[in-house]
């Protein structure tokens, strides 16, 4: 860049980066681990509605072109499509953006694919509010849409690295799977904590006294730099990160939620309603564990079109409105 | 045109599927008695003359693949997999029965044969299109064939697997469209006019054929030349129907798109049905 010294204006672009300057990135971690799980397992088809290239789907689609299938900007046919093949004993990779995977196509999700559970596995990109384009194209309630099937299994991963392991893992399911996409130049989190994605695990990344911070996707790194901050304040929080959405570590939650004196505070990158933080508060009641509780999330409205990181401060899931939540509450 | 003998032996199962379908109405006392009676000579030419099947092995890998997008059809579809052996016959006591293999919309899961879980319309075709895809990928010789109500042509989700099926040229496809011109709430042409037809399948890249899919000869034929047909088009036969054909005081109720007959009627429709058994409809 010739003008490297210019400050960058915020940008309400649809494919704005959560990466933050000089954060370390792989690109395109799903593309590049579904090819290479393509390579030993002949069943692996990829399948899209006109967004190859912004799934991610492209690598794929080079790699391996006669497996590759455009399906065309018809996201009904897509799922159905993707059914039809799941019953010739294909496991398709199905990608689009979460807004129309859910919101459109939901009745072939529901009876096509889930009522038969069949093995399609639906990689949705732009999850939650992770494009400046209003609400079109942000996917606030995508995680409660999903909850709510019979037998979905639904996943939210953080960061590049889970993304490279949970491709290989969701395609051992039996079974619909919905998994949140982040694509592009994608964070790497995770790698220091030695993690290995589990389906159906959560797994504790630090631990501390006075909160608990339950998070899945995204949020989970929000939730590693709250923690960070919170230390230099003598606050000790402990981060639980909860990448299977459905079916939840229940006794997992239960046993650190269970811990007295610890403020449980949920995180996540999607609506209030119906998501993660729903389902742990449903969740301790039904087990009886007493706890105070916060959550962070995005209000339950039609959010604002804008730059993301405008958007994540005014809507409460940027680090720094995250570590305010928490101090408010202590 | 098929043999004299091909087309006595169509008619014989269509009016066996027309007496099985009967049979299970009576069992509940109401369905859609109506479609089934005007779809049967299409069912018979399916299952009894164009598809490979194996009726006790009905997930045999080879099998043509028939998938009722219209699931509120299954009555006709069970008299159908009756007459082609794959349902035993006393199981037809139990049509709509709590715990039965055969519930009264058509589900997968719940009875052999039945390909798809239909019933929220138009989801079929694009399903169907999956299928051929991935049988063609795994060059497979098997057909599919979606059979769909004319009510589904007004959903948006048909036009979108239409046009892939062009796209991707899927020879191995056939669409039939039982065209009977009701649905729930009344005549279709009143509801969202889908005229002209054929037009509109050719427009979109399909070999298309319409015929009266009441003439038994005519439906076989049309059957044939869409398996032969020559090329990668999609195949859609359209076939126009009549509601409660066979049993003349059903035809001519105004309301038959969800019949109701009263306990007596059912013996009289029996009938009157007895009494058109073709040549060679004995069993």
């Amino acid at each position: 860049m010739s003008n490297a010294a210019k400050p960058r204006l915020t940008t309400s672009a649809m494919i704005a980066s959560i990466a933050e300057e000089g954060q370390p990135t792989r690109a395109a971690p799903f593309g590049h681990a579904l090819v290479e799980l393509a390579a030993r397992r002949p069943d692996i088809v990829g399948m899209t509605a006109d967004l190859a290239k912004y799934t991610d789907l492209h690598i794929f689609a080079q790699a391996c072109p006669e497996r590759f299938f455009q399906m065309g900007m018809a996201e009904q046919l897509l799922m159905g499509a993707a059914g039809g093949m799941a019953k010739e004993g294909f496991t398709p990779f199905v990608t689009t953006y979460a807004v129309f995977a859910t919101r459109r196509a939901y009745d072939f999700i529901h009876q096509v694919i889930a009522e038969e559970s069949l093995n399609v596995k639906i990689a949705a990109a732009l999850p939650g509010l992770t494009t400046g384009y209003g609400p079109s194209h942000q996917a606030a309630e995508d995680l409660a849409m999903m909850r709510a099937i019979p037998g979905m299994t639904v996943i939210d991963p953080c960061d590049a690295l889970e993304i490279e392991q949970m491709v290989p893992a969701v395609a051992d399911l039996p079974g619909p799977v919905y998994m949140r996409l982040l694509r592009g130049k994608v964070p790497l989190v995770l790698d220091k904590y030695d993690y290995q994605f589990v389906p159906g695990k959560a797994q504790l990344l630090e631990d501390g006294r006075e909160v608990l911070i339950i998070s899945s996707g995204l949020m989970t790194m929000r939730a590693l730099e709250t923690a960070e901050r919170l230390r230099r304040d003598n606050i000790g929080a402990a981060v639980l990160h909860v990448p299977t959405i459905k079916p939840l570590d229940e006794e997992t939650i239960i046993a650190q939620a269970s811990k007295p004196g610890r403020l449980v505070v949920t995180a996540e990158n999607h609506s209030a309603v119906g998501g993660l933080g729903e389902a742990v508060a449903a969740l301790l009641m039904r087990r009886g564990v007493r706890a105070q509780m916060a959550t962070v999330g995005l209000p339950d409205e039609f959010l604002l079109a804008g730059a993301l990181p405008t958007l994540h401060d005014r809507y409460g899931i940027s680090t720094s409105a995250m570590v305010d939540t928490i101090k408010a509450r202590l | 045109m098929p043999s004299p003998a091909e087309i006595e032996k169509v008619a014989a199962a269509a009016w066996r599927i027309r007496r099985y379908a009967l049979r299970m109405g009576e069992v509940q006392g109401q369905g859609y008695i109506g479609q089934a009676l005007g779809y049967a000579d299409v069912l018979a030419t399916a299952f009894c003359h164009t598809m490979q099947l194996r009726p006790l092995e009905p997930e045999w890998e080879g099998r043509d693949r028939f998938l009722l997008s219209h699931g509120h059809y299954a009555i006709a579809l069970y008299a159908a997999l009756l007459e082609a052996g794959v349902i035993p016959e006393e199981e037809l006591e139990s049509y709509g029965a709590d715990g039965s293999r055969l519930p009264m919309s058509g589900m997968a899961t719940y009875t052999p044969g039945m390909e798809i879980s239909g019933g929220s319309l138009g989801q079929g075709l694009s399903i169907a299109v999956g299928m051929a895809l991935g049988l063609r990928h795994k060059n497979s010789p098997a057909l599919v064939i979606n059979s769909m109500s004319d009510g589904e042509l007004d959903e948006g989700s048909t036009w979108e697997a239409a046009m892939s099926a062009a796209h991707h040229g899927l020879g191995n496809l056939i669409n039939i469209v039982d065209i009977n011109r009701q649905q729930a709430d009344g005549n279709s042409q009143q509801i969202l006019g889908y005229e002209p037809l054929q037009d509109k399948w050719a427009s979109f890249g399909w070999y298309v054929q319409r015929v009266d899919g009441n003439d038994t000869a005519a439906v076989i034929d049309a059957f044939d030349k869409a398996k032969n047909h020559v090329g990668k088009q999609p195949r859609v036969i359209l076939c126009d129907t009549l509601m409660g054909k066979g049993v003349p005081f059903l035809e001519e109720r105004d309301k038959n798109h969800f019949i109701r007959v009263e306990a007596d009627e059912w013996q009289k429709a029996l009938a009157v049905l007895d009494a058109q058994q073709p040549t060679g409809g004995a069993q």
